[in-house]
Formats: C-alpha cells, sequence, structure tokens
C-alpha cells in the first residue's frame, strides 16, 4: 500500500515538474518587455536586440508608406519621448495618425525600432465627430472610381 | 417610459429572485411543502419577469428609442432589424441582461425538469439547487441595479444612434455570442448541482448523474462557441488567422479546458467512487472561469480588442468570484469526511491512470494558459514593469501538452480498468501503433520533415487507429454472435453504448481538427505586393492577377474592392474581389476579405490598401493549406456529442419504428 502510493506521488511530481520546466523555459524565451518611447530613449543601451513591445501615440504627420517597397515608417511618442519605427508591409486597419499603436519588435543599432507587428489600440469610447459625416461624404472621397453596383 | 418601466422590471426581478432562494432554503429547512412551492412559482415568475425585461429592451432598439443610452450606443436608424436586435449582446449592459434571461430560463428549465419527476435524490437536492441558482441571478440583477443598467436615460436624445461596431454588423453575430453564453450559463446548472449536494451532506455519484447530459450540452455549446469564434475571425476580421491567443479567446479556452477534464474524470467517479473532491474542485473551477472570464472580457482590464469597457463593474465580478471561491471550497472542507472516495488506484498502466493524467494536463494547459494570461498584470504588480508572453509562450508550452493529451486520447477509451495485462496492451495497441509508424514513414517519403508535424501526425494516426480498430472489433463480434449484417451491428453498436462510441466519434473530430491546426500553420505561405492594374503577383503553385479598382454604394458604407483572377498551374479558377468598407464617422476602413475555399488548401486575399484613383494596390495573398479541417472537425464534434446524448426513449421510438418499417 505505502509503495504504491509513494508511485503515484512519484509520477504526479514527474508532470508537475515536467509542467514547470516547460511554463520556466517558455516564459524565459517569450517575454516580451512594454516600454513608452521615453523609457526606450533612457534605456537604449541595454535593450538594443531585444525583443520588445514599444506603445505610443502615431505622431501627426509622420506616416510615410511606399507602395513599392512596402516599407512604413512613422514616429511613436509619449509627449517626453519620440521613436522613429519602420516597419515592413502594411499596417492594421485601426492604425492612423493621431491614434494609440503598439509595436513589436527591436531597437535597432543604427537608432531606429525595427517592427515586426504593428497593433493599433482601439477605444470603444463614444465620442461624437466633431463633424458629423454622412455617406455622400465618404463617396466624394472615392468619385473616380465609383460605379454602379456589380457585385 | 420604457427606462422606467424597464427599471422597475429588474427591480422586481430582483426582489423575486431573492424571495425564491431564501423560501426554497426555509422550505426545505422546515420540511414545508408549501413555502417550496411557492419557491418554484416564484422562480417561474422571475423568469418572466426578465423575458418581459428583454422585450422591453428589444423593443427600444427595434424601434430605435435614442432616449436610451444603451440604444443610442448600439443601434442606428438605419440598421437592419437583425442587427438592431443582435445590439442586445453588442456591447456590457445589454450582455448582462442576457446572460441574466438565459440563467433564468436555465432556472425555470431545472424547476420544470426535476421538481417533482427527476431522478431520486433530487427532491432534496433542489431547494439548494433553486437557492445557488437564485442567488447567481441576484449577481447580475445588483449588477444592472447598481452597475449597469441597461434602460439607463440619455439626455439630450441623439438624433441618431452611434450603432454597433461595424466589425460586429455581420451575420455571425446573430450566432457567434449566443452559442458562447449558453455554455457559460449552462455550467452554472452542474455547479449549482455540486453546491446543493454539499449543503445536503449527499456529496457522492447522485449530482454527477442528474447534471451529466447538461454539462455535456454546456460543453457542447461552448465547444461550438470557441470553434464558430475562429471560424468568423478567420472569414471576417481580415489577418489570416482564426486564433490570436488574445485574452478574450484565452477566456472562453480555459473553462472549456477544465469542463473537459469534468467530463472526463466524472466517468472514473461513476465507476469508481473516486476522485469526489477533485471533481467538485473542478466544476468549481469551470463555473469560476466562466465568471473569471466574463470580467476580463467586459472590465477591460487587459486591453485587448475585444474588450469594450471599463467601469465599478470589474470589482463587482472579482468581489462575486471571491465569494464563489469561498463559498464553495469552504464547503467541500466542511464535508471532508464525506468525501474518502472507496476505490483505489491498482496500476498505473490502467484506464484509471489514463484518466487521471489527462486530467493532470488538462488542467496544466489551463494553469499555463491563465499564467501566460495575467502575466502582464503579475508582472506589473510584482515588479512594477509591464511584461507580456505572447503567442510564442502560449504555442512553445501548449504544443507538448498537446501531444500528451493526444495520446492519452488514443490510449485511455482501449486501455482495461484497474490493471492492464501485457496481453491487453497488445491485443488493443499493436496495430494501432503500427498504423501509426507506416503512416508517418509514408509522409517522411512523400516529403514531410518538420519534426512537429511529423509527431503530430504520429500521435493522429495512433488515436485514429484506436478508433477504427475498436470500431471494426466491436462490429465484427457482434456481427458474430448475433448473426447480423455488418451494417446493422454498426447501427445497433452506436445505438446501444451511444456514451461511448459517441466519445470516440468527438476524439475523431478532435484529431481531425489538429490535422488542420497543425498543417495550416506550419505549411502556411504569404506574401504581400503591390500591383499596377494588369499585373499579377505569383505564390506557389498559384498567381494572382489585379483588373483594377472599383467602388459601390451599399446601404451602410462605401465598399471598394480589387478585381481579382487568380491562377493554379496557369488556369484561371475564381475570381476574387477583396475590398475595404468606409463607414460614415469612422476614419479607419474595415477589411472585407475574399477568399477561394477548398477542402484542402484556401487561398485567402486581402486588400491591404490602394490609391485612390485606382491605379495601384496593395494585396495581401496567404495559402493556408488544410486549414478547412478544423472546421469539418467541429463538425465531428458536434455529430459526436449528438450521438452520446441523444435521450434513450426517442432512440428506442426512432429504432422500433425503423424496425416496424422494415418488417
Amino acid at each position: 500500500m505505502r509503495g504504491r502510493k509513494l508511485k503515484y506521488l512519484v509520477a504526479g511530481a514527474i508532470v508537475v515538474a515536467a509542467l514547470v520546466g516547460l511554463i520556466y523555459s517558455g516564459v524565459r524565451d517569450s517575454m516580451v518587455y512594454f516600454y513608452t518611447p521615453s523609457e526606450l530613449k533612457q534605456k537604449q543601451d541595454e535593450v538594443r536586440g531585444k525583443a520588445l513591445r514599444l506603445g505610443g501615440m502615431v505622431v501627426d504627420g509622420s506616416v510615410r508608406w511606399d507602395p513599392q517597397t512596402l516599407l512604413l515608417t512613422f514616429q511613436l511618442t509619449d509627449g517626453q519621448g519620440t521613436v522613429f519605427v519602420r516597419h515592413k508591409g502594411t499596417a492594421p486597419d485601426l492604425f492612423k495618425e493621431g491614434a494609440g499603436a503598439v509595436v513589436e519588435g527591436a531597437w535597432m543599432p543604427d537608432g531606429y525600432f525595427r517592427a515586426s507587428t504593428i497593433m493599433a489600440k482601439h477605444s470603444e469610447e463614444y465620442k461624437p465627430p466633431a463633424h458629423p459625416e454622412t455617406l455622400d461624404g465618404k463617396k466624394q472621397m472615392f468619385k473616380s472610381i465609383l460605379k454602379e453596383d456589380k457585385k | 417610459m420604457i427606462s422606467t418601466l424597464g427599471g422597475f422590471v429588474l427591480f422586481l426581478a430582483l426582489g423575486v429572485t431573492l424571495y425564491a432562494a431564501a423560501a426554497s432554503v426555509f422550505g426545505a429547512r422546515q420540511g414545508r411543502e408549501d413555502w417550496l412551492a411557492s419557491s418554484r412559482n416564484a422562480v417561474l415568475a422571475h423568469f418572466c419577469l426578465v423575458t418581459l425585461a428583454i422585450f422591453l429592451l428589444e423593443y427600444a432598439l427595434i424601434t430605435s428609442d435614442f432616449s436610451l443610452r444603451y440604444v443610442a450606443n448600439n443601434s442606428t436608424r438605419e440598421s437592419l432589424t437583425r442587427y438592431k436586435i443582435a445590439g442586445l449582446w453588442g456591447s456590457l449592459e445589454g450582455s448582462i441582461l442576457l446572460w441574466e434571461w438565459l440563467q433564468s430560463l436555465f432556472a425555470a428549465l431545472v424547476v420544470a425538469r426535476y421538481s417533482d419527476r427527476g431522478p431520486s435524490g433530487c427532491r432534496q437536492l433542489m431547494p439548494y439547487v433553486q437557492a445557488v441558482l437564485q442567488g447567481i441571478s441576484a449577481f447580475f440583477l445588483l449588477l444592472m441595479a447598481f452597475a449597469v443598467n441597461p434602460f439607463a436615460r440619455i439626455f439630450p436624445i441623439p438624433p441618431d444612434g452611434r450603432g454597433l461596431n461595424p466589425l460586429l454588423e455581420v451575420t455571425d453575430m446573430l450566432i457567434h455570442p449566443l452559442l458562447l453564453y449558453l455554455g457559460y450559463v449552462g455550467f452554472s446548472v452542474p455547479y449549482a448541482f455540486a453546491m446543493a449536494a454539499l449543503i445536503t451532506g449527499r456529496p457522492t455519484e447522485e449530482w454527477l448523474r442528474i447534471t451529466r447530459r447538461w454539462t455535456v450540452v454546456a460543453w457542447l455549446f461552448l465547444t461550438g462557441g470557441i470553434f464558430y469564434g475562429g471560424w468568423w475571425s478567420y472569414r471576417t476580421l481580415g489577418w489570416g488567422g482564426y486564433w490570436a491567443w488574445d485574452p478574450v479567446e484565452n477566456a472562453s479556452f480555459m473553462p472549456w479546458l477544465t469542463a473537459t477534464a469534468f467530463i472526463h474524470s466524472v466517468m472514473i467517479q461513476e465507476r469508481k467512487r473516486m476522485l469526489r473532491v477533485w471533481n467538485l474542485v473542478l466544476v468549481t473551477l469551470t463555473f469560476s472561469l466562466v465568471i473569471f472570464g466574463t470580467f476580463l472580457t467586459r472590465s477591460g482590464i487587459l486591453g485587448s480588442v475585444h474588450a469594450f469597457a471599463d467601469g465599478p463593474v470589474g470589482v463587482m465580478f472579482l468581489a462575486f468570484l471571491a465569494l464563489v471561491l469561498l463559498f464553495s471550497f469552504g464547503l467541500v472542507a466542511y464535508r471532508s469526511d464525506q468525501l474518502k472516495g472507496h476505490g483505489e488506484l491498482d496500476s498505473i498502466v490502467s484506464r484509471e491512470s489514463a484518466f487521471l493524467l489527462n486530467n493532470l494536463v488538462l488542467v496544466g494547459i489551463c494553469f499555463t494558459v491563465f499564467l501566460g494570461t495575467i502575466f502582464p498584470l503579475l508582472s506589473e504588480a510584482l515588479r512594477g514593469t509591464k511584461i507580456s508572453v505572447g503567442t510564442p509562450y502560449f504555442n512553445k508550452v501548449s504544443v507538448p501538452l498537446g501531444m500528451a493529451l493526444l495520446f492519452l486520447m488514443g490510449v485511455g477509451p482501449l486501455i482495461a480498468w484497474g490493471r492492464a495485462s501485457l496481453n491487453n496492451l497488445k491485443r488493443n495497441f499493436l496495430k494501432p501503433s503500427l498504423a501509426a509508424v507506416a503512416g508517418t514513414a509514408i509522409l517522411y517519403a512523400l516529403g514531410v520533415h518538420q519534426a512537429e508535424v511529423l509527431a503530430a501526425f504520429a500521435f493522429c494516426f495512433f488515436v485514429i487507429g484506436t478508433i477504427v480498430f475498436e470500431f471494426v472489433v466491436a462490429t465484427r463480434t457482434r456481427a458474430k454472435t448475433m448473426g447480423e449484417g455488418f451494417l446493422t451491428a454498426f447501427a445497433t453498436l452506436l445505438l446501444k453504448s451511444r456514451r461511448r462510441y459517441g466519445g470516440l466519434i468527438v476524439h475523431l473530430g478532435v484529431v481531425i481538427a489538429i490535422i488542420g491546426i497543425a498543417v495550416s500553420s506550419v505549411y502556411k505561405v504569404e506574401r504581400e505586393q503591390t500591383l499596377k492594374s494588369g499585373e499579377s503577383l505569383t505564390i506557389g503553385r498559384y498567381s494572382v492577377r489585379f483588373d483594377g479598382l472599383a467602388a459601390g454604394e451599399r446601404p451602410t458604407h462605401i465598399l471598394v474592392w480589387a478585381n481579382l483572377v487568380a491562377f493554379k498551374d496557369g488556369k484561371p479558377v475564381h475570381e476574387l474581389m477583396p475590398g475595404q468598407r468606409f463607414y460614415p464617422n469612422q476614419q479607419s476602413p474595415f477589411a472585407s476579405v475574399d477568399a477561394r475555399y477548398h477542402w484542402n488548401e484556401d487561398l485567402y486575399v486581402i486588400l491591404s490598401t490602394f490609391e485612390r484613383d485606382g491605379s495601384s494596390a496593395t494585396i495581401k495573398v496567404i495559402i493556408n493549406p488544410m486549414i478547412s479541417w478544423i472546421w469539418i472537425g467541429g463538425g465531428v464534434i458536434l455529430l459526436g456529442v449528438i450521438v452520446a446524448v441523444l435521450p434513450e426513449r426517442r432512440l428506442a421510438l426512432l429504432t422500433m419504428r425503423a424496425k416496424a418499417q422494415v418488417a
């Protein structure tokens, strides 16, 4: 009886130990620090090359997009510091100037942040638009390609 | 008008609920049948009141009564009626009302089903089951009374509402949330029976037997909700994936894991009278994780794209969660004398051990997901820095655990109870193991060399091997002994031990889904390129030609789309029209993806950006091999559960009729 219980305890301990080991290595290998642009500027030497997330506001007028090379560049700010970000590829739907965004990637020795993913932050709080817009307003934007329905 | 009436109805419902709970406990303690009858009536009255509240809110939504803040925030005059109706679960207040309505419905169903004709022992449990269910209802009603009133007014009354988030104006919005809520709320019933069993001092196997079907059906709704959510995300959200380990997704996955563990360990308790405490812990954990999941989703604490609100709700949820945990584990401790099981584990190589191990792995996965989900909060609280663990953590941890689970899925149903002899092992597992080795070798020869994929396939072949083996052997034996044809024998077998074979079909569905997940995540290819009209991009055996942009007016938005033609091996196979939707008052466009869905490979296209003059567009093309297997697997799981839970009487009737027709 005693020996049998012991056997189960040992088996259980092995399972739990394997689990703990798995979690430990998983956490160690995929920890991502979260910084704001000013924190990143302060610690730029120690975090160089490490995986991290950077969150801030997209600076108005800073977004550049080159459709041929698919290179997207913009600046992120938290009011105290500003970081230059480069990303290969398009941004998600909610990404826009003046709105919040979180980028994941690394701080490069050449002094820019290379983003592998962009996560746009999206606020569900209701803010009535300053100038309420109508469907016709949106229609004007696409005058040149608008045609009568075929779909 | 509606605001006052609605608030009054909810307040009345709160009073009736509290009365129902108190009357049922009082009636049970004093042995007063009249009080018990009165409390049952109160439960039904409570259901009627909440139904009335739902009707009032739906009436306000459908008639666009923007004097209610909730209506103004969740619908517009132009919305189609079905999306006005869906506004009910479009955000926090309405979702809580929907939850409470389902809760009151289930309580009423429990009264109708069990109060006078349930299995033995039900009479003693029922008053306390009701008290627990009404207590949960009371929490949601209090929440609405003090924090999230769906009938709150807004002043000045806006001329038009703000509408649902355009992402939510799709048919899926009518299905996915309902499935999840049915699953979530469904688990409150087995939880209530478990607590009633503890309170009345009958914490044996009785409550398990009574709630078995409830649990499986709630599990089915939760599973369906998770699969449907993935499918929805894949088809409409426009990032080409179906699962992102987002906190809100994890919130539905965690109770699913503990519920799955519960469904399995119940079998051990029923057969061997072991694991009594463990099952109580699992049912409590499942219910708590449901509450925790709702808290995560609704409090906005983790800042995820899905979370739509913050406010005092979070604190109330946490307090309720603490109360549930204290109450449940306190009761378990109080009844610990009665919870000593009879059974003992005989051997490590046995069905009991396989099930126990399966439980450990499932709860282990749940724990790792929990840890990963709250990691940013933990690190912020403990060390002051926000550290998150993303998708790599979840994948790294869950892949090996998932493989262990697959292996156990093959072993569990076939290994002998008590102590498996070498003979038993050889008889049941030799052929499936050989099938696994042979299948994997063939894949290797065909050019599959990734270790992870090969390992996943080896385990999948093993499980499929055991299932086929079991079906073939059992059918053959029956055909021989009863002298029936092979098909008749197979059908009667399915009907006679529906629980066992339904379960095996569910396993088959899980394996099919896992094959889809493994192959599509490892062999996914994507390419993004800016194309001028007439240019093509090439990806794998496909090339996709861009034939220009077009735009059209839709009832609620402007749709801009790219005309694409997909060629496979040089032959045109499909026209694709991925687009972007532009809504008034929304600065960002919403993706409208298009795809060629196929049983072994999806060609998925997204319009990323475009020049407004129509001269060029940036197109993203993704090839997802075997991704549809995930959805097919979900369908097979549904089929298996239906086989497992169909009521016996109805089936007997059906077979009798069929026999009569044959004769």
